[in-house]
């Protein structure tokens, strides 16, 4: 699955090497083109040849995956290697292209990273192994994520549909509703807070991968890609909207002063003092591993929305099996990704917490009715796999996303500690995008 | 028995001469400074409190972890059960990682002392032309970071295919300029011209000079080289980074942090409690380390610091 939250040092470092490298990657961009006559039958000849890949991934359910894969195929060989979490592994992806050895054959790759590993032509198009058959296998929102012009480029592994958990226990001691639209949900995070100065609705330090989600509900668009051609504009109403709610929240402090993924974080869910989050689907399987003491507390629901009786969602985070340009056997890795992502690599892996991207799994009885211990005995997935139906189409992500994200807290994330306001913020985070993607040779347009 | 006389013994560390015991009450009975004291003690401190909270957190459950005031015991007493699940999480990696540590450190360090120890030898005792070019160069060398030249090795290595291998950690921390400077200025100060003379003079190769004369001579500061690039390998973060992707390879740092990265991802599992616990089990060796050759640290710093 996915990270997407990181805590700004570690961001700081992984973007010192980043910085050094992304360039470097970008401009050698004479990597070797896939060969013209690869399609599905020399997929199937890999397979049966075998051989040995390596397949840089985080997602701990793959482990499972490759075992199974290699019984099945017992000639081809799975090295399987976590080489860090989102940026950490991107830093060494760019790094390894940059030095041109010791690339992976498969690398896990989330949605909002793949346009910047995509157009900087690091990634093969999977169309030339078939990838162009699996159309409707995946729910949309994924899908399109993949897709960059004509070409695929890497298989959908899962998908984060947003919906609302929250802490049942909060909401019913004081007796009130949980929200269904977003001033509801206003009018929960001052009651909830008022009763006890130290609890919350919920946390948000700043988080780019939360935002971009937020906006991508609420229907706006900040982000226009065409080509190298690049729009940005945070001012529409989507961006607007989403601006407006949470500096009401920021102001009347409302939200927990707490990273995502710290100690803290975790501590705060299990005891009440983070009441709901409004995270992406497989937020589950954490709950059930780091909140034991949120165990029965916990349920979902659909996400608010902005208008009453609507059913927008959004993606939150969910990633990606992609195939670098530098990989010396294209045909066998295709061949495990779509093992792992569209083949029996996606029910072993369901088995294992994860969230799935294919529609025959989220549309399947097994799947929906599966009732959660952790959750009282809820059927969890029967809402999250509604919002994946629900995600808002057309969102798309800048082909530099991993810089921009990067920046995110030097920029909006002052409106949760200084007096900049949000909207201040999301204006200074489009004009430093836009600034560093015009010095990568985008044309930035306004 | 009272501390006071045991005192003059253990502050010199040799034996003192009599006719200099004017300058020893001084130094025995020196002025009391309320500033200092209380300086020392906030210093104490703040090395100590984070010492302590490790290990009184490496006793609870991950559950109590949460629910409980950091720096006292709380619920059941788990640091054994902590202990061996941090052993065997995983099939046991946390093993495999301080058997790789122990390699970087034994390989990287030991040699980064043998050269720094022949290096310091031979620049302090022998003329040469280009001695005082070599001398610039360690002293510029010292002046940078390692991590300034992480990112240039590594593109250097990866062109000779060495990067994801031991052998990325092991090269660069062979190299100690400081531990050749620390050499040099010991093995100036600490090795008698007139006695490698004597030396010479009865027939000793170099060699057996340097082995049989020199080397005795040279303990306190060998063992003091051999601490700095210990600690230095030993906690070493940056340069395995960006060199290793093959967690079979890492380090315990490296290791630590993939555990504590865990928690951060989607449906990895957080495991607080073992990474407390792995991180109390990695200081412990370095910890003994200084608690067994604190006697020869001292001296090795102290030295060149007094004329005779």
């Amino acid at each position: 699955m996915t990270t997407h939250h990181r805590r700004p040092a570690l961001r700081g470092v992984a973007l010192a090497g980043a910085l050094t490298l992304a360039l470097a990657a970008c401009g050698s961009g004479s990597a070797e083109t896939s060969d013209p006559t690869a399609a599905a039958g020399d997929v199937q000849s890999a397979l049966d040849a075998g051989g040995k890949i390596s397949v840089w991934a985080w997602e701990p359910t793959l482990e499972q995956v490759v075992t199974d894969f290699e019984a099945k195929y017992p000639k081809v060989q799975v090295d399987l290697v976590n080489a860090g979490t989102g940026n950490d592994q991107y830093t060494a992806l760019q790094n390894a292209i940059a030095a041109g050895s010791g690339v992976p054959d498969v690398a896990q790759v989330e949605y909002y990273a793949l346009p910047q590993f995509a157009i900087g032509e690091s990634l093969a198009d999977l169309t030339a192994f078939g990838a162009g058959d699996l159309d409707g296998t995946f729910t949309p929102g994924p899908w399109a994520s993949v897709k960059s012009g004509d070409g695929i480029y890497g298989l959908p592994m899962d998908s984060g549909p947003m919906a609302l958990f929250y802490d049942t226990t909060v909401f019913e001691a004081l007796g009130v509703a949980v929200p269904t639209t977003w001033d509801e949900y206003l009018t929960a995070a001052r009651a909830i807070h008022a009763a006890d100065p130290n609890a919350y609705i919920a946390n948000d330090t700043g988080d780019a991968g939360f935002t971009t989600s937020m906006i991508w509900q609420a229907g706006g668009q900040p982000y226009a890609v065409d080509g190298t051609d690049v729009t940005l504009d945070f001012t529409d109403e989507g961006s607007t909207q989403f601006a407006e709610l949470w500096q009401q929240l920021i102001d009347e402090d409302l939200l927990a002063p707490i990273g995502s993924w710290s100690d803290e974080w975790y501590q705060g869910l299990g005891n009440g003092t983070i009441a709901t989050l409004t995270i992406g689907a497989w937020m589950p399987a954490n709950l059930e591993s780091g909140v034991e003491a949120g165990a029965g507390k916990w349920r979902v629901a659909q996400m608010p929305q902005w208008e009453a009786g609507a059913t927008a969602t959004s993606e939150n985070g969910g990633s990606s099996l992609a195939v670098p340009e530098a990989s010396t056997n294209k045909e066998l890795a295709y061949a495990f990704a779509e093992y792992a992502d569209a083949g029996d690599g996606v029910q072993t892996r369901i088995d294992g917490g994860a969230f799935p991207a294919t529609t025959a799994e989220l549309e399947s009885d097994a799947f929906v009715n599966k009732e959660f211990a952790y959750f009282g005995g809820q059927k969890v997935n029967e809402v999250l796999a509604q919002s994946a139906k629900d995600v808002v189409a057309d969102w798309q992500y800048l082909p530099f996303q991993v810089f921009a994200n990067s920046i995110f807290n030097d920029t909006v994330g002052q409106a949760y500690v200084s007096s900049t306001t949000v909207s201040a913020g999301l204006a200074a985070w489009q004009e430093a995008s836009a600034t560093y993607g015009t010095d990568q040779g985008f044309t930035i347009k306004k | 028995m009272t501390t006071t006389t045991l005192r003059p013994a253990l502050r010199g560390g040799g034996p003192t001469t009599p006719s200099r015991s004017g300058r020893r009450r001084s130094a025995d009975k020196p002025r009391r400074s309320v500033l200092l004291t209380v300086t020392t003690g906030v210093v104490l401190l703040y090395s100590v409190i984070p010492l302590l909270w490790l290990v009184i957190n490496s006793t609870k459950t991950q559950a109590s972890l949460f629910g409980s005031f950091g720096l006292w015991f709380s619920g059941d007493f788990a640091l054994w059960d902590n202990v061996v699940r941090t052993l065997t999480y995983d099939d046991g990696i946390f093993l495999r990682w301080l058997g790789n540590t122990l390699l970087y450190v034994v390989v990287g360090a030991g040699g980064a002392t043998a050269l720094a120890v022949i290096g310091g030898y031979g620049l302090a005792k022998f003329a040469f032309p280009g001695k005082r070019a070599v001398f610039a160069v360690v002293i510029g060398a010292v002046a940078v970071p390692g991590t300034a030249l992480a990112v240039p090795t590594f593109l250097m290595f990866s062109q000779l295919g060495l990067t994801d291998t031991p052998w990325a950690v092991i090269i660069p921390s062979l190299i100690s300029p400081f531990g050749l400077y620390l050499m040099w200025t010991f093995a100036a100060e600490a090795v008698p011209a007139e006695l490698l003379e004597a030396a010479r003079v009865d027939g000793a190769s170099e060699l057996r000079t340097f082995l049989k004369i020199s080397l005795p001579l040279l303990a306190p500061g060998i063992v003091t080289v051999l601490l700095f690039t210990m600690v230095a390998t030993w906690n070493n973060y940056f340069l395995p980074l960006i060199m290793l992707k093959d967690p079979n390879w890492y380090p315990l740092t490296l290791g630590l942090n993939a555990w504590n990265a865990q928690a951060a991802t989607a449906g990895g599992e957080a495991i607080f409690d073992l990474v407390i616990t792995g991180s109390l089990l990695t200081i412990l060796p370095l910890v003994a380390a200084f608690l067994l050759l604190q006697r020869y640290w001292q001296s090795g710093l102290a030295a060149g610091g007094v004329k005779e």
